[in-house]
Formats: structure tokens, C-alpha cells, sequence
């Protein structure tokens, strides 16, 4: 259909709609800004307003707090990246027995039933979250495979205090993710919800029903 | 000369008023989106800061446009992404078909795409055997019944719980019937994630197409969007012309007010941004990734330099929500893929002027679209505009169908105002018998029966102006 395309462009070029560009002024959203310290709790408030749930940990012991939140939980097995950072450091802490820790280390298409309904949850980093509004910052990949965090019907995930951002502009500019992208990078502020039947908010429509922040402070 | 048999829009509103469920299902939701919007700009100089931001945006990337579109197809390219471009529905529907049928595809689980509605892409491929399923809760609960959506944002808003309850239950797979929210959603839930786990390709629509980076964002609260782009070995999305722009920071800020202006949401719980299919050493993702680039009447659209304001469009909602004749009569009533205010601008655009000027008069311009617009469209003075298009044939002027709207009364009305007008002998002759005898006319004669379907009968002042301004000394009147 490369007449198709020569044909439009053509059509838009001869139309020779230029002129100045309108400046952009983005001061709205520079005024959005926050100390490092208050960061977290803004993000916090965004996100449990939307039913996301929070564990705080520190630098050293939150391998511990997921250990504990899937016994509590009852979780038979927890899908995690097994060469992430997050994900490494998780299974060098595990201690056998309990929760079964489910290395996501195939093509989907050798366990895609299995995925999809004997995974209890999955476990990610994050490389940022969004204080303005809340909100996580996810870059699945290789390490940690783009489904981890939405097939499982429960989602933790781990979140730096130090790596949140003011604004999602200004996590855009600091990640540089507007120069070059990853094949696929995410934000999330919540378990999946719909509002599609009379308005009334149901969770786990077909994402996670659940997510869980492991909040790192890593501030001091 | 077109004749007076497009009056859809009126008569399905007429319809559509006589529903007291339906006016209270609209009401309802709007009122509470009206509110929710509200809430999530406390401060009038922020919200008007970032709409004259998110307007500049959107200009600046309409400015560029064709080199925008470029730049993009050439980026996503170098990304894996296969870029197709359709000047009309058909060859979109057609260059997805033989996608599909390339890969030996039968089933194709969808994310919402009011541009697969524009191209009735389901009508389409089941018409060539090939299911395309529906994975929006709203989307889908309207595909049960073979309905088109009434909202651009909640598809299926026109429904209440009881009949989404009855629906369920007589057409799913061994569905009790319930009226409780959670459960009917975990019904949908259950029947869907069957289905993304068993489709061989995804489609999906774009919400904003980075040139910079090659990348396709979407926005969404359900995980529909994740799922039938992700999971499926093939994923193919459409975008209107006018989704690209210049780069991934340009979008931070209408993403802001995007949300904000639907749903009175300060974020979606997803936003994904889409720049390649599986790459090197990935372990899901879709193999194969296409976007097709839809025209269908886009581009003639940008040539008007007014006009092109209705590419600004980010497909919020807010206008609709606001809207007091959409908020009255609902979505279907409008016969048209894009309801609303927006819709009233597009469609007689895409569509022609003259086959759609019913829409084009359904408003009464009472400007609510326009203030609340995130991209300042300026929808009453773009209504006003395609008013005149209908009627006239402006040289230069590009407007599909332009002047087809033209009816033979009123052409011959406006020549008898024109001669009352020149001739002052001849006006006062008649505003002599309209003062006199204008009541008599019955309310149900011809061309009056117009106006009074819905209104009481004007009655003329026994006396004109200049005849009273004349009886009162005022000389040459
Ligand atoms: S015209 Fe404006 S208010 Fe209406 S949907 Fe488009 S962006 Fe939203």
C-alpha cells in the first residue's frame, strides 16, 4: 500500500499547512515538585486511593517482607526474573521450603497454561515511581518478562523511596526514555480496575486483582 | 439540491427522549464524570496552564504533521514494527484481513479502538470468518448484544446492572444470573482470559505515536489493552493520521489531562508504551507487531486551516459528558461512530456535510464542549462554519459534500427574505399582513409545523416597530 502512504503525504504537504510553531511553555509542570522526603508519601496516598497496598522495608531486609507477605498470604509459588537485580537478590535470600520460587525463565510459549493459571503471583522491580499522581515505573525485559506483572492475579513489586520521581514528565527526562525507548516500558498505579458497569469500580478485570508495593526507604 | 430526508438525528432524539431509563442511565453517569473531572483541577490556573499547553502541543504537532509521520514510520521501522498506511476504511479492513490470513489467524482478541469502530473491522472479519472478539468490559458487554458503543470512553454507559445481569446470564456458558458488580465482572474475566490465552492475534487502537522514539502509547484502566497486545503472537494495531507526535515529553502532558478530562482521573492504572515486538533474549511479547495509519477523510480535514482544529482531538470524552443535548438523548441517537459534540464536528466532515447536516444543527450551541475541551477545540464556532459549508459552495473551501445541504424551501426562504429586504415597499406590505394576520395561520401549516413540533407558536406584536416608532413622530423610518 505504498500508494496509499505516497498518496496521504502527498495530500498533507500540498495542503502547506506551516506557519510559527506555538511556543511551549511547560511551567505547570515544573511547579509540580516535592522534596525527596515527602515524595514517597504522595505517591503512597495516589496509590491506595486506587486500592494498591503497601509493605515498608528496608535496604536490607525486604527480601525478608516478601518472604513474609507470601507466607502470610499462603502463596504456593511466586514467579520473580531470576537475573534481574531485584530478582536475584531475592533467590539468594530464599530459604527453602514455603512459597516455591517460579523462575520465569522460558519462552512464554513453553508454559503460557501454566502461567495463566498455576502462578499465584509474580514478583518485579521497578525502576521509578511518579509522587505527583503515584504510580510505578516498570521496564520489563529479557531479565523480567513483560507478562510477570500482569498474568498473575497478584503483583508485588519492589519500589526505591530514592528512585521517585515528581512528575511522569519529569521521570520521562530523568530515565531518558524520550531519546531512546525500551521495547516496552510501563506505568502502573494500581491493581486492573473497570468502571464499565454503572460507573460502579470493580478490581481485577483482567489484570492483577491485587498489587502489592514493597516500599524500600533508602533515603538515609 | 438535497432534499429534506436526512433528519436521522432529530428523530432518533425524539425517540430517544421518551426513554426514562435510558435519560436516567446518561444523567446518572454524567453527572458524576462532570464531577469527578471537577475535583481533579482545584486550581483554575493549572487547568488552564495545561490546556493551553496540551493545545500548543497538539498544534504544533499538526504543524509538522507529514514530516511527523516520517520521522515515526522510520523510527518504528528500525523498532521491528511493520507500518501499513489506508487511505479509506476498506483497504484498512482489507490490509488487516490479509494479515491475518497470512499468518493463518482465526481468532483476534481486541483492546478498545474507536478506530476499528470507524472501520466496522468486526462486521468485516466475521464476514470473512474470523472471530474478533471484544476484551473491553464495556465493549464486550455491548458485542453480546450486537451493539456499536454510545461513548467514546464507557461504551456500554446506556446499560444499567439489571440488563447487563440478564444479558449474562442468557449468554454466557453457565452464568447464574447476579446483579452484583464484582461478580459480573469476575464472569467476563473469567470467559476473557480463555480467550487472550487462545487468540492468535491482538489488535489494539494508539492513544498518542511517539515520531522521536517509534513508540505507541496506551492508556487504560482494565489490563484488556496489556493482554491483547502482549500475549498473542501477533499484534496489530490502527491509528488515525493525526496520534502522532513529536516526542515521549510531549506527551506527559496530555496523558495528565487526558485522563483527568475522561474519568476525573489524576493517572490510568496503565500506561503502556509500546516500541518493539520481542526483541533478542526476550521471553514474551508479540513476535510480529503492525500498525496500520488510517486517512479516511483525515487528511482532506487538515487542508482547512480552521478545520484542522478537529485533529486536535486527544478522544477524552469530556465534551460529551458535558453536553446537554448528548447527556438528554445518548449516544445511538446519533447514528454516527463518534457521538457527541466531537462527533458532530467529525462526522459531517468524514462523512459529507449534506448526508449528515442533521448533526450539524442538533446543538445549541451553548459552548460547554469548547470550554471544557483539553485541546481547546473551538467545536461551536467549527459547528457554525459547517453550517454555512452545508449551504454554500465556497471556492477554495475543501469540506466534503459542501453545499449539498441545501433544501429547496429554504433556498427560496432566504430569496424572499433578500427581496422583503432590498425593497422597502415590499416589506412593509408584508410585515403590514404579518402584523395583522400572522396569527391566523394555523400552527400546523407548512414550514411553521417545523418550529412548532416543540415549540408554542410565535405571535406576531400587533404593530411593527417603524410603524410604532412612526406613530410616535420619529420621521423617515
Ligand atoms: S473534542 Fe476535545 S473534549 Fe471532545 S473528545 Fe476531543 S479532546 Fe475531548
Amino acid at each position: 500500500m505504498s500508494d496509499a502512504r505516497t498518496a496521504i503525504l502527498g495530500r498533507l504537504r500540498a495542503s502547506g499547512q506551516t506557519g510559527p510553531l506555538p511556543d511551549l511553555d511547560t511551567a505547570v509542570l515544573e511547579r509540580k515538585q516535592w522534596p525527596a522526603t515527602e515524595r514517597a508519601a504522595l505517591l503512597r496516598k495516589g496509590m491506595e486511593a486506587v486500592h494498591t497496598e503497601f509493605l515498608e522495608a528496608t535496604p536490607a531486609d525486604w527480601p525478608a517482607v516478601v518472604r513474609a507477605c507470601c507466607d502470610r498470604e499462603g502463596f504456593k509459588n511466586l514467579l520473580f526474573g531470576p537475573t534481574s537485580e531485584a530478582g536475584s537478590a531475592l533467590a539468594a535470600a530464599w530459604a527453602p521450603g514455603g512459597t516455591h520460587l517460579m523462575p520465569y525463565d522460558r519462552p512464554v510459549e513453553a508454559f503460557k497454561d501454566e502461567l495463566f493459571t498455576g502462578v499465584d503471583a509474580g514478583f518485579t522491580g521497578t525502576v521509578g515511581g511518579i509522587a505527583e499522581t503515584g504510580g510505578l515505573l516498570l521496564m520489563p525485559g529479557p531479565a523480567e518478562p513483560r507478562l510477570m506483572s500482569l498474568v498473575p492475579p497478584i503483583h508485588i513489586a519492589l519500589l526505591r523511596s530514592s528512585t521517585i520521581q515528581d512528575t511522569f514528565w519529569s521521570a520521562v527526562k530523568h530515565l531518558g526514555w524520550g531519546r531512546a525507548l525500551p521495547p516496552n516500558a510501563l506505568l502502573i498505579s494500581g491493581p486492573s480496575k473497570t468502571a464499565d458497569i454503572e460507573q460502579t469500580l470493580a478490581y481485577g478485570v483482567h489484570g492483577p486483582k491485587r498489587l502489592i508495593v514493597v516500599l524500600v526507604d533508602d533515603l538515609y | 439540491m438535497h432534499a429534506d430526508t436526512e433528519i436521522k438525528f432529530r428523530d432518533s432524539a425524539a425517540k430517544a427522549l421518551l426513554d426514562p431509563q435510558l435519560r436516567a442511565n446518561f444523567r446518572r453517569a454524567m453527572d458524576g464524570l462532570i464531577f469527578k473531572r471537577k475535583a481533579q483541577f482545584p486550581n483554575p490556573r493549572d487547568l488552564e496552564d495545561l490546556r493551553d499547553l496540551s493545545t500548543a502541543i497538539r498544534s504544533r504537532s499538526l504543524l509538522n504533521l507529514p514530516a511527523l509521520l516520517e520521522q515515526f514510520e522510520t523510527q518504528a521501522t528500525k523498532n521491528g514494527i511493520q507500518v501499513h498506511w489506508a487511505e479509506t476504511c476498506d483497504q484498512a479492513n482489507e490490509l488487516i484481513l490479509g494479515i491475518l490470513r497470512s499468518k493463518g489467524a482465526k481468532t483476534l482478541v481486541k483492546g478498545k479502538s474507536m478506530v476499528s469502530e470507524e472501520m466496522h473491522l468486526n462486521a468485516f472479519l466475521e464476514e470473512h470468518g474470523i472471530e474478533a472478539l471484544e476484551s473491553d468490559l464495556g465493549e464486550y458487554i455491548i458485542q453480546l448484544d450486537g451493539e456499536t458503543p454510545s461513548h467514546i470512553i464507557m461504551p456500554a454507559i446506556h446499560k444499567n446492572k439489571n440488563q447487563i445481569a440478564r444479558q449474562f446470564s442468557q449468554k454466557i456458558k453457565d452464568a447464574k444470573y447476579t446483579e452484583d458488580v464484582d461478580e459480573l465482572t469476575a464472569m467476563a474475566r473469567k470467559v476473557l482470559r480463555q480467550k487472550f490465552l487462545d487468540a492468535d492475534a491482538g489488535l489494539s487502537g494508539v492513544n498518542f505515536a511517539v515520531a522521536e522514539t517509534g513508540t505507541l502509547c496506551l492508556v487504560e484502566n482494565e489490563g484488556n489493552g496489556r493482554m491483547s497486545t502482549h500475549v498473542p503472537p501477533i499484534h496489530i494495531a490502527v491509528m488515525g493520521l493525526e496520534k502522532v507526535v513529536a516526542t515521549l515529553e510531549d506527551v506527559a502532558p496530555l496523558y495528565a489531562i487526558l485522563t483527568r478530562s475522561a474519568t476525573g482521573q489524576a493517572v490510568s492504572t496503565y500506561f503502556n508504551l509500546i516500541t518493539a515486538p520481542r526483541g533478542a533474549g526476550e521471553k514474551d511479547g508479540p513476535q510480529e507487531m503492525h500498525l496500520v495509519i488510517l486517512d479516511n477523510g483525515r487528511s482532506r480535514i487538515y487542508a482547512d486551516p480552521q478545520l484542522q482544529a478537529t485533529l486536535r482531538c486527544i478522544r477524552c470524552g469530556a465534551c460529551m459528558n458535558h453536553c446537554p443535548v448528548y447527556t438528554r438523548v445518548g449516544g445511538h441517537a446519533y447514528e454516527a461512530v463518534y457521538p457527541g459534540p466531537i462527533g458532530k464536528i467529525l462526522t459531517p466532515q468524514t462523512e459529507g456535510v449534506g448526508v449528515r447536516h442533521d448533526l450539524i444543527h442538533g446543538s445549541s450551541l451553548c459552548g460547554a464542549c469548547g470550554e471544557v475541551c483539553p485541546v481547546k477545540i473551538p467545536i461551536p464556532e467549527i459547528l457554525v462554519r459547517l453550517r454555512r459549508e452545508a449551504t454554500h459552495e465556497d471556492v477554495g473551501s475543501q469540506v466534503n459534500g459542501k453545499g449539498t445541504g441545501r433544501t429547496a424551501t429554504e433556498d427560496w426562504a432566504w430569496r424572499l427574505w433578500a427581496l422583503a429586504n432590498k425593497r422597502p415597499a415590499l416589506y412593509r406590505v408584508i410585515t403590514w399582513f404579518a402584523t395583522r394576520f400572522g396569527n391566523a395561520l394555523p400552527a400546523g401549516a407548512p414550514l411553521i409545523k417545523d418550529w412548532t413540533r416543540t415549540r408554542t407558536k410565535p405571535v406576531p406584536a400587533r404593530r411593527s416597530l417603524s410603524e410604532r416608532v412612526r406613530a410616535k413622530g420619529v420621521p423617515h423610518v
